[in-house]
């Protein structure tokens, strides 16, 4: 279970978080959406911990974890995982390479033995399959000249590999045709359990027509301004997010 | 960049120079200082013939006329020449077999991961092991033997093959080169010797292992490596020396001869002590290394990964004279802390149709300096001469420097010179990227700086390549943060 509560965070000067509070109980997926500018990647990335964000107030607790208090490899290892919205280029550093180095590192932190090259060559075969992707994608570098769609795909592969029990998307619809987006969806919804959640960031109602949400939250200047049920998301498609900032 | 304390840093930076252990065992040693009378001790001691003698006084009398460069970017206090020892070395008679060996020098061979033992061996793999100044033990030598291949201490060669060495040695470096190369010249006390006939493909890698061990001695090692028409060698020197205060001197000279369709490819996994933390002590490293392509389509390749020393300068070259040759220079250079870089290469074009390639990836963190400095020279008969040459740095945190210094020359119209330089620093995203997946500040550069420098690591010998990753891992270590 992630607890949010009262989260500021701040990027130098401007308070882009303005106090959040949100509760994803285990095995639940919940939704934010909200206009360009409202801080969705900053609540991401305060929750991934990357550096240049200070976080002022409140706390995050997941499974009973201050998880902002720890190091960003330590969250990966509690279990987090953010698909980036932009995901990141590693010139020379080969998929299949790094995806092991990863795989084994949380391994490893979780007092579970180390994958060798063929069980993981086996695993994440498996994976590039069920993610329609082609076989070479194992053996080109990180994201080095991947399409658009290729980096979400990319993303979602780590993720069924890693297999975390809490899995924050950052727009991993965006760009993506009608089939990608399903195939993300499958890959988000196999992982469904008891003891996975998920924050599924998006600006489109139709990617929640594939991955249900249970909670629908509007995020809009740095606050939670209105939570809901799936039918949330339909209304905002028709209505946009116009009066919702001032709430 | 992270909130790692400073003391897990220190912490790092204090272990992991891995290979600074010293060995005790009894050495004979030279007086101090230099003068013609070390100079005919060193060559009594090794039973020189009268020429060799000569020789290594001409390269005296040349270097007391020389003076030391300054060109490169570096800075480091006089050397006192005076007061460093020529000559040390295990003080019982040399082994004639590998059971004849010191325990405690096997022992330290050993350590360094380097077992002489044969059956231990790294398979395919054949050694020779020089400690301070001389030659303690070759693996293989039967198995080479077999195949015509000679491998042996060049101080052995000099006995065993004088023809050989008389007809090579200094034939492509000049005792007078350089100032560096004149004071080896003249002091060298041992290094390795290969010579390939005719036709044949050398059976195995080849690998000397340098191990510099006594305090205040100068390391002035000499190989030569020559491959008759059609035949072919890739040799690995690996080298590392104890923790010590002060500086040590090691200045080497490597030549090699390439012939008609001869191969040599030629690979360095510098592991110098760098100095510690604060700057002191660690290796000064001046080498001449030079390769003559004299035969038709002859190739010489060098690759090298250095980390260690505290001052590196070496300019691994290629004269270029059998028409089709091929040179070629893949380097990684990696400097932290306080260490000191200024390397690169001489490609010098003077066959019609030779070739070359050069692709160097620095890559400086702390407050060290890494210089490549590469010179394409295309004489006037060197038609459809080619050079292609891709320099990268990599900056780690902004107290550090990287410095690209090109010379081109080109006198033949129809030749093609091609550089291509860039600059960039390891981006806080990719850092963040790497470590919301799980690994470790330190594992994540370790992995992008591989990635970086992939070009050159897939060209080292397999058996070395995932060594030389590591060693690049750990050499990085502590520098973010
Ligand atoms: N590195 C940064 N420096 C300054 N302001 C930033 C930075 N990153 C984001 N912002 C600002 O923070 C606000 C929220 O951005 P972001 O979290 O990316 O919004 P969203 O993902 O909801 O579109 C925006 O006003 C944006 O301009
Ligand atoms: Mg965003």
């Amino acid at each position: 279970m992630l607890e949010i509560k009262n989260l500021h965070a701040r990027i130098g000067d401007a308070e882009i978080l303005k106090g959040v509070t949100l509760t994803i109980p285990d095995g639940e997926i919940h939704a934010i959406m909200g206009p360009n500018g409202a801080g969705k990647s900053t609540l991401s990335y305060v929750l991934s911990g990357r550096d240049g964000y200070e976080v002022t107030e409140g706390e995050a607790i997941y499974n009973g974890q201050n998880i902002l208090e720890m190091e960003p490899e330590e969250r990966a290892a509690a279990g987090l995982f953010l698909a980036f919205q932009y995901p990141v280029e590693l010139p020379g550093v080969g998929n299949a390479n790094f995806l092991r180095t990863a795989l084994n590192a949380i391994r490893r932190s979780r007092g579970e033995e180390e994958l060798d090259a063929v069980a993981f060559l086996k695993q994440a075969r498996a994976a590039v399959k069920q993610l329609a992707m082609k076989e070479d994608f194992l053996k080109r570098n990180v994201n080095v000249g991947f399409s658009g769609g290729e980096k979400k795909r990319n993303e979602m592969l780590q993720m069924a590999l890693l297999k975390p029990g809490l899995a924050i998307l950052d727009e991993t619809d965006s760009g993506l045709d009608i089939d990608a987006l399903k195939i993300v969806a499958e890959g988000v919804n196999a992982l469904r359990s008891e003891k996975f959640s998920a924050l599924v960031i998006t600006h489109y109602q139709r990617l929640l027509d594939h991955i249900v949400p249970d909670v629908v939250h509007v995020l809009a200047n740095g606050k939670i301004v209105r939570s809901g049920n799936a039918d949330l998301a339909k209304e905002l498609e028709a209505s946009g997010y116009v009066g919702l900032e001032a709430a | 960049m992270s909130s790692t304390t400073d003391a897990v840093i220190q912490d790092l930076a204090a272990q992991k120079y891995k290979y600074g252990f010293t060995t005790e065992i009894e050495m004979e040693e030279f007086p101090k200082g230099l003068s013609p009378d070390i100079v005919r001790m060193i060559s009594a001691k090794k039973g020189e013939p009268a020429w060799l003698l000569e020789w290594r006084l001409k390269a005296y009398e040349a270097w007391l006329k020389m003076e030391e460069p300054t060109w490169a970017r570096i800075h480091h206090a006089p050397i006192a020449y005076q007061d460093l020892y020529y000559y040390a070395a295990p003080a019982k008679a040399a082994p004639k077999s590998l059971d004849e060996v010191d325990p405690e020098l096997l022992r330290t061979y050993e350590k360094l991961g380097i077992p002489l033992n044969e059956r231990a061996a790294l398979a395919g793999v054949a050694v020779d092991a020089v400690f301070d100044s001389v030659s303690v033990a070759t693996t293989f030598r039967d198995t080479l033997a077999k195949a015509g291949v000679i491998f042996c201490p060049i101080s052995e060669a000099v006995r065993e093959h004088p023809e050989l060495v008389r007809k090579y040695l200094g034939s492509v470096v000049p005792a007078g080169d350089n100032y560096f190369a004149a004071l080896n010249s003249a002091v060298f006390s041992d290094g390795s010797f290969v010579f390939i006939p005719k036709g044949v493909k050398c059976p195995m890698e080849l690998s000397t292992y340098f191990r510099i061990n006594a305090r205040n001695t100068g390391q002035f090692e000499r190989t030569l490596i020559i491959a008759e028409d059609g035949a072919s060698v890739s040799y690995l020197e690996g080298c590392t020396a104890p923790m010590r205060d002060e500086n040590q001197l090691h200045a080497a000279v490597v030549e090699l001869v390439a012939m008609d369709d001869a191969k040599i490819k030629y690979s360095t996994v510098q592991n110098w002590y760098p100095g510690d933390a604060d700057g002191k002590g660690g290796i000064y490293n001046f080498v001449t290394k030079r390769g003559a392509c004299r035969g038709r389509n002859s190739k010489i390749s060098w690759t090298q990964v250095e980390t260690g020393s505290a001052i590196t300068w070496k300019y691994p070259s290629c004269i270029l004279q059998g028409e089709g040759s091929v040179g070629e220079f893949y380097s990684v250079a990696v400097t932290n802390g306080h260490q000191q870089a200024d390397t690169g290469t001489k490609m010098i074009h003077i066959g019609k149709n030779t070739s070359s390639t050069i692709i160097s990836k620095g890559i400086s963190a702390g407050k060290s300096n890494n210089t490549y400095r590469g010179q394409v020279k295309i004489l006037p008969g060197a038609s459809g001469a080619r050079n292609f040459t891709q320099c990268d740095s990599l900056l780690i945190g902004d107290q550090c420097g990287a410095h690209t210094v090109p010379y081109i020359e080109n006198r033949n119209a129809s030749a093609k010179v091609e550089h291509e330089a860039t600059t960039s620093k390891i981006a806080e995203d990719q850092l963040f990227y790497c470590r919301s997946r799980g690994l470790s500040e330190e594992d994540a550069v370790g992995l992008i700086v591989n990635g970086f420098c992939k070009d050159v690591l897939k060209e080292l010998p397999m058996e070395f390549a995932v060594e030389a990753q590591k060693l690049l891992a750990v050499s990085l270590e502590g520098s973010v943060g």
